[in-house]
């Protein structure tokens, strides 16, 4: 069986997979890092994303193998050794961007990536085609989006802490 | 400690407690759970609509390489069907036909994807390649996928011994007084509509591991539940014949469910039985293509509605025909869904005097249908807030004062409708009127010559609904032919420090009780929100539970904590005035701290709690120690949330799109505990209420082939095709339960998809369109655009 070694979280780790074991099946079943999501076969939910090498990338579409040497980071590796949160991860808590919590890691990781690709700031119709890729069937998405828009605020370095929802 | 903390109590906005694992990766889905030893299963599914199984050859299969076991249903000749809750009755009173629901298929496949045989193996990818090497002797049979088919003459029976394929032919109200009522109409406005089939897709795909304890024989469940007692009650009474003391079933964090999650599927008790059988964990993920042909469908309803006015525009009466598709077999509450939780919605916000309704369920060759968001209610609100603004428009009466002339005043609560529902309260003038002034209905024309002006037709449209929620009480349901009660229990556990844990029947698979259901906690007894955990989802925990949906949890669940709470209370001031030496009716208690009346003498919470648990100055013959109460709460009435939802879409001619560009929501939900996730749950239930209006749509073909069976062919709503969406409360309390509450989880999949429509036909108001069926496809509306019957505007 192949071996595939590659740094998850900045934690190196070689493992055997099949040829057919796709990279999202590596970190869920391998590493058991369960917070990637698998929510369809067809590569249209988003529920997978993590970043590749910095780029956001769908596991289900990537073949473990192609995944070797990679730098991957997923949901679990956002937060800094301290538990201080992504500024991502405070906004989707403070505006309330999850409900039932299945499309956030995937959610929450395609923003990231999303904000970091536009360092001129994202409109609300830029966020929204922005997040083609993922689907949320609780929140309507309303909440996502304006989590987003403050928190790409606070990566960009325009203000120091998120503003805040209100009541 | 005893800290007074207002601001997280019923009322306050608090941030989520359950989001810092859910954003961490931390949560813990059945998929995420990993048993010692697990196998996994993989399920052969009919490719066919309608066939006889001849045969099932499993020996290649068996010979594959990691193969542990294959089972058919003929291993399982001791195992009952899967059971129906709800027995409806016909119009002459015989009991519905309720065929057999096999786990396995046995010697018939009735719908694409109904269960056939089960591989378990090493890895699932061996568990897969030996399910396609099973070969199955099919002989394919004719089939029936729509209700106009499967009634028809002649048509194929999906069961043999049903005939017609009617499951039953019920009724309510009176059809003689309905009659009198239409022969004395000044006007009689009929209108057909169908109300679209739908496919819940949670983003979570349903899983289930089954394990077994051979030291214990006990049997434990994980599996993606709304309510995992209802599954062990149905799964061990009726299906495996287990004991409710041996088997615990486990619904951990649950990534949506909509009511899709509700029901007993056949797979947890094939994992359940099958680890039993093999003696290892046995566990099944739902793929996505499986979870299209698998998971119960919403809706599917088609409708003649008829309704009675005088000359005033005053509605004198309904009658209402409808045939409900149950797909193949029926699921646990399908039978439910168009009786008692649609045709009893009929009156809606209306003085209505006379409504009559018949119902036909249909067998088909589908998959089964069942409760989807709303279950019953938004069918119903979408064929009488439709079949209003037709109403309006072929009296000339505005669309809004044909509305207020027919409301429920709101000085006629409580009001009884003629299709048995008692409403206890609401006030839809003022919530119809709060819409209006947050849309700026009033200076919608302006908009629309705007629209105009860049080549587009806008339109506006309204809803006015009302719901029923948290379904009861027992003993009426009971009556009804539920086969179960609908109480919810709750424990409220303190612990000697104070901190306390509570345990609830209820299920949040994204509703957020772990905040919710603590600031109850916090409010009442004055504990700090940290230390108050919600515990949910485990029968080995919770002394039991009904579960969530009908959005029952707040006002059923709640409820019943308040209950607990009371005795919590009663208990803690009884131990107070012996430390205190004063006569309980003078101890007070005002969130966490107790005082004589009229003293300064008082006791802290936690000097309480320690003393419940470290009885050494206490009245030991009296009461007994600790601090722990259940309660089971069984509801007086339904609730009745209402309000009035507003839509405005902008439709491009040239490509027939649709863009809602304004979604106002004044939503009754009773008292709010939560704005915050109240607001969530309306916005959540809005966009899945634009979603069936504008574009999704489950589709079979005449053989019964799924055509919208993937994310290519079933369009979800995405960020990009929905709109931001206001919402607003205007509260009326629930006058009979404690808290007030009345549920928001539903309203917005109710009020919003006659609104969008009501917008849509509006729009097109200079082509001639009566009506457009869901979802308003752009290919639909571009259709009826250049049909190019333009009207002269008006
Ligand atoms: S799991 Fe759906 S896109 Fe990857
Ligand atoms: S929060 Fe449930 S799918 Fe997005």
């Amino acid at each position: 069986m192949p071996q595939v070694t590659l740094t998850v979280n900045g934690k190196t780790s070689t493992v055997e997979v099949e040829g057919r074991t796709l990279l999202v099946e590596l970190l869920r079943e391998k590493l058991r890092l369960t917070g990637t999501h698998v929510g369809c076969d067809t590569s249209q939910c988003g529920a997978c994303v993590v970043h590749v090498d910095g780029e956001s990338v769908k596991a289900c579409t990537v073949l473990a193998v192609q995944a070797d040497g990679t730098q991957v980071t997923t949901i679990e590796g956002l937060a800094k050794a301290d538990g201080t949160l992504h500024p991502m991860q405070e906004a989707f808590r403070e505006y309330h961007a999850l409900q039932c919590g299945f499309c956030t890691p995937g959610m929450v990781m395609s923003a990231i990536d999303l904000v970091q690709k536009h360092p001129a700031g994202l409109s609300e119709k830029e966020i929204r085609e922005g997040l083609e890729g993922n689907l949320c069937r609780c929140t309507g998405y309303h909440n996502i989006v304006k989590a987003i828009a403050a928190a790409q605020e606070v990566m960009h370095g325009r203000v120091q802490t998120l503003a805040l929802a209100g009541d | 400690m005893n800290v007074v903390t207002p601001f997280e109590g019923i009322g306050a906005s608090v941030r989520r407690k359950e989001d810092l694992r859910f954003l961490s990766g931390r949560g813990q889905y059945t998929d995420d759970i990993n048993r010692p030893g697990q196998a996994y299963a993989s399920i052969l599914r009919s490719p066919h609509a309608h066939a006889t199984i001849g045969g099932i050859d499993i020996a290649a299969a068996r010979a594959m390489p990691g193969v542990v076991a294959i089972f058919t249903g003929a291993d399982m000749p001791d195992l009952g069907g899967i059971p129906c809750g709800w027995q409806i009755h016909n119009k002459d009173g015989s009991p519905m036909a309720e065929p057999m629901h096999p786990v396995l298929a046995v010697d018939k496949a009735r719908f694409v994807g109904d269960a056939v045989a089960v591989v378990i193996a090493e890895t699932k990818a061996q568990a897969r390649d030996a399910a396609e090497a099973i070969e199955v002797d099919y002989a394919v049979l004719p089939a029936v996928s729509t209700v106009t088919a499967a009634t028809a003459p002649g048509a194929p029976l999906v069961h043999d011994a049903v005939a017609g394929n009617i499951c039953y032919d019920w009724h309510i109200g009176d059809k003689a007084i309905n009659e009198a009522a239409f022969a004395g109409a000044a006007k009689v406005v009929e209108f057909d509509l169908v109300n679209n089939r739908l496919i819940p897709n949670a983003m979570e795909p349903r899983a289930a591991i089954g394990d077994f304890d051979r030291t214990t024989d006990e049997y434990t469940l994980y599996t993606t539940s709304q309510n995992p007692h209802v599954i062990r009650l149905l799964m061990g009474a009726f299906v495996l014949h287990l004991p409710e003391h041996k088997l615990r079933v486990v619904a951990p964090d649950v990534g949506g469910g909509f009511g899709s999650k509700i029901f007993h599927y056949a797979e947890e008790a094939i994992v359940t039985w099958a680890a039993g059988r093999v003696c290892r964990p046995v566990k099944w993920t739902c793929e996505r293509t499986e979870s299209f042909m698998s998971d119960a469908h919403g809706r599917d309803h088609v409708s003649k509605a008829r309704l009675a006015l005088d000359a005033n525009g005053k509605f004198l009466a309904l009658h209402v025909q409808t045939l409900a598709n149950m797909g193949a077999y029926l699921s646990t509450f399908a039978t439910s869904v168009p009786t008692y939780l649609y045709a009893t919605l009929l009156a809606g916000v209306y003085t209505t005097p006379s409504i009559y309704a018949e119902v036909k369920a249909v067998f088909t060759n589908t998959v089964p249908v069942d409760a989807y968001r709303g279950a019953g209610r938004p069918e119903a609100t979408f064929l009488l807030e439709r079949l209003v603004d037709v109403a309006a428009r072929e009296t000339g009466i505005d669309r809004i004062e044909i509305r207020r002339r027919n409301f429920i005043p709101s000085d006629a609560f409580p009001y009884q409708t003629p299709v048995a529902l008692q409403y206890d309260s609401g006030d839809y003038q003022t919530t119809l009127d709060a819409a209006l002034e947050t849309a700026g209905w009033a200076s919608f024309e302006e908009r629309r010559a705007e629209a105009a002006t860049r080549g587009r037709l806008r339109g506006i449209g309204i809803s006015t609904y009302v719901e029923a929620c948290g379904i009861a009480p027992s003993a009426v349901v009971g009556a009804l032919g539920a086969r179960a009660g609908l109480y919810e229990v709750g424990t409220i556990r303190v612990h000697p420090t104070g901190s306390v844990t509570v345990l609830t029947g209820t299920h949040s698979h994204g509703q957020g009780h772990e905040t919710t259901l603590a600031q109850l906690v916090t409010d009442r007894l004055g504990v700090p929100l940290a230390q108050v955990d919600v515990v949910h989802g485990d029968t080995a925990k919770i002394p039991f539970g009904m579960g969530t949906y009908g959005s029952r949890s707040l006002a059923v669940g709640g409820s019943a904590m308040v209950k607990a709470m009371d005795k919590i209370v009663a208990k803690a001031r009884r131990i107070a005035a012996h430390l205190m030496e004063a006569s309980v009716e003078d101890v007070e208690f005002d969130r966490g701290t107790f005082r004589v009346a009229g003293t300064d003498k008082t006791k802290s919470w936690g000097e309480i709690c320690l003393t419940a648990y470290v009885p050494h100055n206490y009245p030991i013959e009296e009461i007994e120690p600790g601090l722990d109460e259940t309660a089971f709460y069984d509801p007086k009435n339904f609730t009745y949330p209402g309000g009035a939802h507003i839509c405005e879409v902008e439709i491009e001619p040239e490509t027939g799109i649709t863009t809602v560009v304004n979604f106002t929501a004044v939503d009754d939900v009773g008292r709010v505990i939560n704005p915050m996730i109240v607001e969530g749950q309306v916005q959540g239930g809005v966009c899945q209420g634009i979603g069936q209006a504008l574009l999704e749509a489950c589709v079979y073909d005449a053989e019964g082939q799924l055509v919208s069976g993937s994310y290519m062919d079933y369009q979800m709503p995405r960020a990009n095709d929905l709109p931001m969406v206001s919402v607003a409360t205007h509260v009326t309390l629930c006058t009979h339960n404690p808290l007030g509450v009345k549920g928001c989880g539903e309203v917005g999949a109710i009020g919003s998809p006659p609104a969008v429509i009501n917008a849509v036909v509006d729009a097109l108001k200079d082509y001639g369109v009566r009506h457009i069926e869901m979802p308003a496809t752009a290919a639909k509306i571009w259709g009826i655009i250049n049909a190019g019957h333009r009207l002269a505007a008006e």
